[in-house]
């Protein structure tokens, strides 16, 4: 069963003069139970999308529905339904955790005790706070009460806008264990995040930037479509590397990654040529060994693609 | 919605309140000190203010009285009219601040005819001075009256005449504490709920509130309850503050005047609706509610200056002005005492604006971001 | 080499609660810098003192041989400062923003209209050039912020979470540029979410509860820690953690 289907969905804001397009024909599915990932940077129209989702905004065109529901015709009964964290902390600052929980627990016609085992694991964490206002606490303890908000009334499907922005990679960490968890109990998570790393977490992601669905597939596949060889190169000294690979003949693209960078290689040209073509300059300590890609590799290489509008995106628009 | 989703809204709206300490006193401590300024400017007394005599008749008992008016440490008198042509001059010249006039033949109407006139005219460009000023000359010809009348079985009467320049319907002392609780309750009604609205959809629980069962308009009815009963207290510390600290009795029927009160807090409601569906951020809302709603309230209601007075536009424009009628409301029912057969009308207007501005906000209501 | 930035026992308490507690560190002049440690370990109240908008309940510090308790204001015309959270006038050109930001520093005219030119070819934003700010795309504004916070020639730069939510591309794009600033001889000390950016860095300190819980360079931390990365390194460290931010 499709729990989250979204078809040819347009946004744009602005006036009729100065245009800006937040969704340009985004269309998915979300099976019931997948945990979904929205991988993009900020504009990207991941939020728009996700208010489209929530019944919050209405798009210009295309349809979308939740549950089987019409996201425009059919608001009231998705509003029962569905589990929403936006992307800043929206939660009471000046009351405690515990009347935060209390409070959402009431307006979603239920109580705490009802739906405990579900948030159990994720409030247990918070509840030896639960008397401290939410506004005093830590950016990870305020995540983990948003979730256990967002979940008190056992939502059919979880909308996470961006939870780990701004977050440590301690935390981040953690949230994504409790995601783990979740999805084990059956509710469908669509979540958003501009962290490529975070992609591999999920069970299929869809790459998005500047309103233009990049690729939609498991983390595997998207891997398994970069077809063109990647090798990982370092030298002593780094950025006169970078540069002297990005004015490399067989260069399809070379970028920073990590501590190596990474070249991607045209069709026809190999390490030995790469091995060579560096030898000939002054580099020391010079190392290079295939690597495979990740996400990120795949991303750079789709928002590069010479086909299709996310190609030159990234210049300012006109 | 169920009643106990209800009161845990209204509960929640409590706690923002009872929380946030500073506003909370200001909240309440703003119409007391209101009151209490007010209160002292209106009582601030008058001394040595520069007056004039025009005296027509200039006999025995002229003198004497204006000998009395000289001696008292209110006035001091800087000159002598000679004819009624100087009276508008010496106002104009900003040197005297009330004219005080004897008839030709004062001391002979007062002796034959036991009726004499004397005519008071005062600068009420500041009405609260004039209206000192005139009280005080009043109580010193009472005092010379009862002095001469000693002994006598015919009492001599002087009778004294008010003419009140460029403010003739001058307006009574007590016109400010009708003033400021329609200021008060506009500004913590349609302001506070303004703010408190849009201060979600800043912190985006706003959103988390919308995409829940919650039906949304009664997300805003019930942060309106606490504003309503806030006012309640303030009402009551306004009433309580002018009857028993200045002296302004209550004349009408208290349930009465509350009832109107609770109205007015209705309609100041329904506009702070309006404002938070029209903006998104706390300072417009802030802003709005200060120069939309607060100024006319001051400027245009009759409690600063007089609607009478003004141009023609403005007069039509205080109509829509809400503070106008219940101010016109307070000052009969508190003031003059009557009862609800002379506010209805009043009454009605106040009623059908704020069905009026519910039905607009309701409509404008958006249950969805934009 | 003369170092850019040094701390001796560096402290700031906010009554009973130490912030930053008793760091001692140096950095050296054309470093790149990286700082990093989870939300709440102390990282932006530290920052805050070395950008002299805080004053050290006790310790020294001194940056570009400034001390940041006696000498803030020259320090603050040594410095250029850029966060993800307040970068650029949005209601202003791009133009409008270098000319302002300039003018706060007294540069003179002709320094201006020379290094506004250099600035927007590098940036390629010749045709922006009179566009609002808050019409480009978010990683412009990132680059364009960087490029006027550095505009007067500082000596140091501090950069707080510069490519937050930014695009992979603009976010390499971006590092080039702190490349080319740290190649100018501009110190850079740079704040950090993604752990492939400590990478980058020259040398790396992880703050942990107030104090430096670790400091050298990434290869060292690696070697150090017996980890293959600077995610696994900073894992380890702020595992360890007693508190969060707070």
């Amino acid at each position: 069963m499709k729990s989250v289907t979204a078809q040819d969905l347009v946004k744009t804001y602005g006036t009729k003069k100065d245009v800006v397009t937040a969704l340009n024909n985004v269309s998915f599915e979300v099976e019931q139970g997948e945990l979904f990932g929205i991988i993009g940077p900020d504009g990207a129209g991941k939020t728009s999308l996700f208010r489209i989702l929530t019944t919050l905004l209405l798009a210009d065109s295309g349809r979308a529905t939740v549950d089987n529901l019409d996201v425009v015709k059919d608001l009231k009964a998705i509003r029962k339904r569905v589990g929403y964290m936006p992307g800043r902390f929206s939660l009471y600052q000046d009351l405690t955790v515990a009347e935060n929980l209390e409070f959402f627990a009431t307006i979603f016609e239920t109580s705490i005790q009802e739906n405990y085992d579900l948030i159990k694991d994720i409030y247990q964490q918070i509840e030896p706070f639960k008397d401290r206002r939410a506004g005093k606490l830590s950016g990870g303890m305020k995540q983990k009460l948003a979730l256990s908000c967002a979940l008190i009334h056992r939502p059919g499907v979880l909308f996470l806008d961006e939870p780990t922005t701004g977050v440590d990679a301690v935390s981040r960490k953690e949230f994504w264990d409790m995601l783990k968890t979740l999805k084990r109990q059956g509710i469908t998570i669509l979540v958003s995040t501009p962290y490529m790393d975070e992609a591999s977490l999920c069970d299929r992601v869809a790459l998005i930037q500047t309103g233009n669905i990049l690729s939609i597939d498991s983390p595997a596949g998207i891997v398994d479509n970069f077809k063109p060889t990647l090798l990982a190169v370092r030298a002593n000294q780094m950025y006169p590397l970078l540069l002297d690979l990005q004015r490399y003949e067989g260069a399809r693209d070379a970028y920073a990654f990590g501590e190596y960078h990474h070249l991607v290689l045209k069709s026809g040209f190999n390490e030995a040529g790469v091995r060579s073509y560096l030898d000939r300059s002054a580099h020391e300590g010079v190392e290079i060994k295939p690597s495979r890609p990740v996400i990120e590799d795949c991303f750079i290489a789709l928002m590069k693609q010479p086909t299709g509008a996310a190609a030159d995106n990234h210049q300012p628009s006109a | 919605m169920g009643k106990s989703q209800f009161l845990s809204f209204i509960k929640k709206e409590f706690y923002h309140i009872l929380r946030d300490r500073k506003t909370l006193f200001i909240l309440l401590g703003m119409p007391v000190v209101q009151i209490v300024i007010f209160g002292f400017a209106l009582t601030n007394e008058v001394k040595n203010s520069a007056i004039a005599v025009l005296d027509q008749s200039k006999d025995d008992a002229t003198a004497s009285l204006t000998g009395e008016l000289d001696a008292s440490r209110y006035f001091e008198i800087v000159a002598s009219l000679k004819s009624a042509a100087e009276i508008g001059p010496a106002f104009r010249k900003g040197k005297v601040k009330m004219v005080v006039v004897f008839p030709p033949g004062f001391g002979n109407d007062l002796k034959h005819l036991n009726n004499a006139q004397v005519q008071l005219i005062a600068d009420a460009s500041d009405p609260n001075v004039a209206n000192t000023l005139t009280n005080y000359a009043n109580a010193v010809i009472m005092g010379y009256q009862d002095r001469v009348n000693q002994g006598l079985k015919l009492p001599y009467t002087i009778k004294t005449e008010y003419r009140m320049l460029y403010n003739p319907q001058l307006k009574g002392a007590y016109s400010f504490v009708p003033g400021v609780m329609a200021m008060v309750l506009m500004l913590i009604c349609t302001m506070m709920t303004a703010i408190t609205i849009v201060k979600e959809k800043e912190l985006g629980t706003m959103e988390v509130m919308l995409v829940s069962p919650v039906q949304p308009l009664k997300i805003v009815v019930a942060k309106a309850v606490p504003y309503l009963l806030l006012s309640c207290v303030n009402i009551a510390s306004i009433l309580l503050l002018s009857v028993f600290v200045l002296d302004v009795p209550i004349n009408g029927s208290l349930p009465l005047l509350v009832a109107e009160s609770i109205l007015f807090t209705l309609t100041s409601l329904s506009l702070g609706l309006l404002i938070s569906s029209a903006t998104g951020s706390q300072q417009t809302a802030m802003f709005i509610s200060l120069t939309g709603m607060f100024l006319p309230t001051v400027m245009l209601s009759g409690f600063m200056f007089p609607v009478e007075n003004m141009p023609l536009p403005l007069r039509v424009i205080s109509n829509v002005v809400p503070a106008k009628w219940y101010y016109i409301i307070v000052k009969s029912v508190m003031i003059k005492g009557v009862g609800f057969g002379a506010v209805w009308k009043e009454t009605l207007v106040l009623a059908g604006m704020t069905a009026f501005l519910l039905l607009i906000s309701i409509k404008k209501f958006k249950i969805r971001l934009s | 080499m003369q170092d850019a930035i040094t701390t001796r026992n560096l402290t700031k308490t906010f009554g009973s609660f130490t912030a930053v507690d008793a760091i001692t560190f140096h950095v050296k002049k054309g470093e790149i810098f990286g700082f990093l440690g989870a939300n709440g370990a102390g990282k932006t109240t530290a920052m805050r003192m070395l950008c002299g908008l805080s004053f050290p309940t006790s310790g020294k510090a001194t940056v570009a041989g400034f001390d940041v308790a006696t000498e803030t204001e020259k320090i603050k015309r040594s410095i250029g400062y850029m966060s993800q959270k307040f970068s650029l006038y949005e209601d202003l050109t791009v133009r409008e923003n270098i000319r302002f930001y300039a003018g706060i520093y007294g540069k003179s005219r002709a320094f201006i209209r020379e290094k506004t030119s250099r600035v927007l070819q590098q940036l390629r934003l010749e045709n922006e050039a009179d566009k609002l700010v808050g019409a480009l795309p978010l990683g412009w504004k990132q680059k364009l912020a960087f490029s006027v916070a550095i505009f007067h020639e500082p000596e140091i730069v501090f950069l707080d979470e510069p490519t937050g939510g930014v695009d992979p591309v603009t976010r390499r794009e971006f590092w080039n540029l702190i490349y080319e600033a740290a190649g100018d001889g501009i110190t850079v000390f740079v704040t950090t979410h993604y752990m492939d950016e400590a990478e980058y860095c020259d040398r790396v300190s992880i703050m942990v509860d107030g104090k430096i819980g670790a400091l050298d360079s990434p290869k060292g931390l690696k070697e150090t820690f017996g980890v293959n990365s600077m995610d696994e390194v900073f894992l380890k460290l702020a595992r360890g953690a007693k508190r969060s931010d707070g």
